[in-house]
């Protein structure tokens, strides 16, 4: 299965990404980052960790299961019915900058969930998108505000995303011959 | 996932199914924190609550399980009727149909009766409790409240203390006890103390100081007057005096020991008031615990639903 990003390229693209973050929005107060389930989480502290060490301030981090908010859940006899996690906003989002952080950006019906979830827990006073890849293909009127890498991809191609802390090693992979769900 | 797309008794689920509500339950109870607690999973969903017995706690728990979940709820509390049990119900699932509800909530007094429904109407059906039979969402509560504070179910000393004769609760809890590798204890009067229990891998005793000693977890249940058609105790004091857990005989447990009861608690009959509301006591959050299990059993249930489409 072809590379397409190793860890140093990761790693860069992460550093870049907080420091377009430092720059629109002028450091780092009120801001939030916020990570989906599940490789949005660990991307979204290292990008908190990446914050920290260019600007010496702590950006509170926490994570969001979009399960009971996903519009297909109910329609299509697609697999297991997916595993439903906690979701861990431990401070108030209202008022605050929310930077919400996923891996893949591919139809947005994912980031509307998202949005929708976000939005009950109160409201924040902007929320921007960060993905570590932006694979096309949208669905609904959803735009990154920072991208890691922008991959043109198939249909038929497939994105995977592999993190340290939960396949044992970084990259991005593109495979071309599975057809995504 | 769950492989039946009903949930009619403790009996049908594996211990891979009980982790799976239990460990999706435990994603649920953080909904109940938030400020808005509702999520849109259940939206356009018709859930109905048929109880033909009366409950209060069980059917308001399930409303708001499924409020919670933006399902649209329509309850219907059948009175009790001289009409016969069986017209009763064959009547009602025809008017169910009717609507088309895609889930049926159902309590009744006839163990076996969510069985019937689940033959005859093409809604999933949970069970609710069904006579002296079953009350698997009771029992899934307990194991939640029980793991929440032990972490864990296996190895550890579960004393169900009163009425055991007549309560489901009782026959849900030991075999979801059993299942999960805990040690459970069984007490009751020979006049209350079910015969098949043993057959459970059970350890019945008629000594509560025997079934307290050390245990990890003690649940009391309550003497079901109204089931009661004999004399099955002389008087409620000296059932107290014998059975009544007291803060003396808490003593003989862990020092961690969790004072649980299903509710409603007969004060003075089976559980001394200062146990009740005492520091050991998890009795409150039994009741919190059973609006997130409730959502996690319809949350799974109703995927289960769309996949058999």
């Amino acid at each position: 299965m072809p590379q397409v990003m190793d860890a140093d390229r990761m790693a860069r693209a992460l550093t870049r990404i907080a420091h377009e973050i430092l720059e629109r929005n002028r450091g780092t107060s009120d801001l939030a980052l916020v990570g989906i389930r599940t490789r949005g989480v660990p991307l979204a502290r290292r990008i908190a960790h990446a914050l920290k060490e260019i600007n010496h301030e702590e950006v509170p981090t926490g994570a969001l299961d979009i399960t009971l908010y996903r519009d297909d859940l109910m329609r299509h006899a697609v697999g297991p019915q997916p595993v439903v996690r906690r979701t861990e906003i431990p401070f108030s989002i209202d008022d605050k900058r929310i930077l919400l952080v996923d891996d893949v950006l591919y139809t947005g019906r994912t980031i509307r969930s998202a949005l929708d979830a976000l939005i009950d827990f109160g409201r924040p006073r902007s929320i921007q998108l960060i993905v570590l890849v932006d694979r096309g293909h949208r669905e609904l009127p959803i735009k990154a505000d920072y991208v890691g890498k922008n991959l043109p991809t198939s249909l038929r191609q497939s994105v995977q995303v592999r993190l340290q802390e939960i396949d044992g090693e970084d990259g991005v992979l593109l495979d071309d011959d599975k057809v995504e769900a | 996932m769950l492989r039946s797309r009903h949930l009619l008794g403790i009996a049908d689920l594996t211990p891979d199914e009980i982790t799976l509500v239990l460990d999706t339950a435990e994603a649920m109870t953080e909904i109940a924190a938030r400020p808005i607690k509702k999520v849109p999973t259940l939206r356009g969903r018709t859930v109905v609550n048929l109880f033909f017995e009366p409950s209060t706690r069980t059917r308001t728990s399930f409303e708001v399980a499924e409020k919670r979940l933006s399902a649209d709820t329509l309850s219907i509390a059948v009175a009790q009727s001289s009409v016969t049990k069986g017209e009763t119900l064959l009547d009602t699932v025809r008017n169910l149909e009717a609507m088309a509800p895609d889930m049926i909530v159902m309590r009744h007094a006839s163990s076996g009766a969510p069985h019937l429904l689940a033959r005859l109407c093409r809604s999933a059906i949970i069970n609710a409790g069904d006579g002296m039979h079953e009350h698997p969402t009771q029992a899934l509560l307990d194991a939640f409240t029980i793991r929440e504070h032990k972490k864990r179910l296996a190895g550890l000393k579960v004393a169900i203390v009163g009425d055991l004769l007549h309560s489901r609760v009782l026959r849900s809890n030991v075999q979801l006890l059993n299942k999960m590798g805990a040690d459970v204890w069984a007490c009751a009067p020979s006049t209350l103390m079910p015969a098949e229990l043993p057959r459970f891998g059970v350890t019945a005793t008629a000594s509560i100081d025997d079934a307290v000693a050390g245990a990890d977890v003690v649940m009391m249940l309550r003497i079901q007057h109204e089931r009661m058609h004999g004399h099955f105790i002389p008087s409620t004091r000296e059932y107290f005096t014998l059975f009544g857990l007291t803060a003396d005989r808490v003593r003989r447990a862990k020092p961690d020991v969790i004072i649980m009861h299903p509710g409603p608690m007969n004060r003075g009959v089976e559980i001394d008031s200062d146990v009740a509301d005492g520091p050991y006591s998890v009795i409150l959050e039994q009741v919190t615990n059973g609006v997130a299990v409730r959502m996690a059993v319809l949350y799974l249930l109703a995927g289960h639903e769309a996949q058999a489409d």
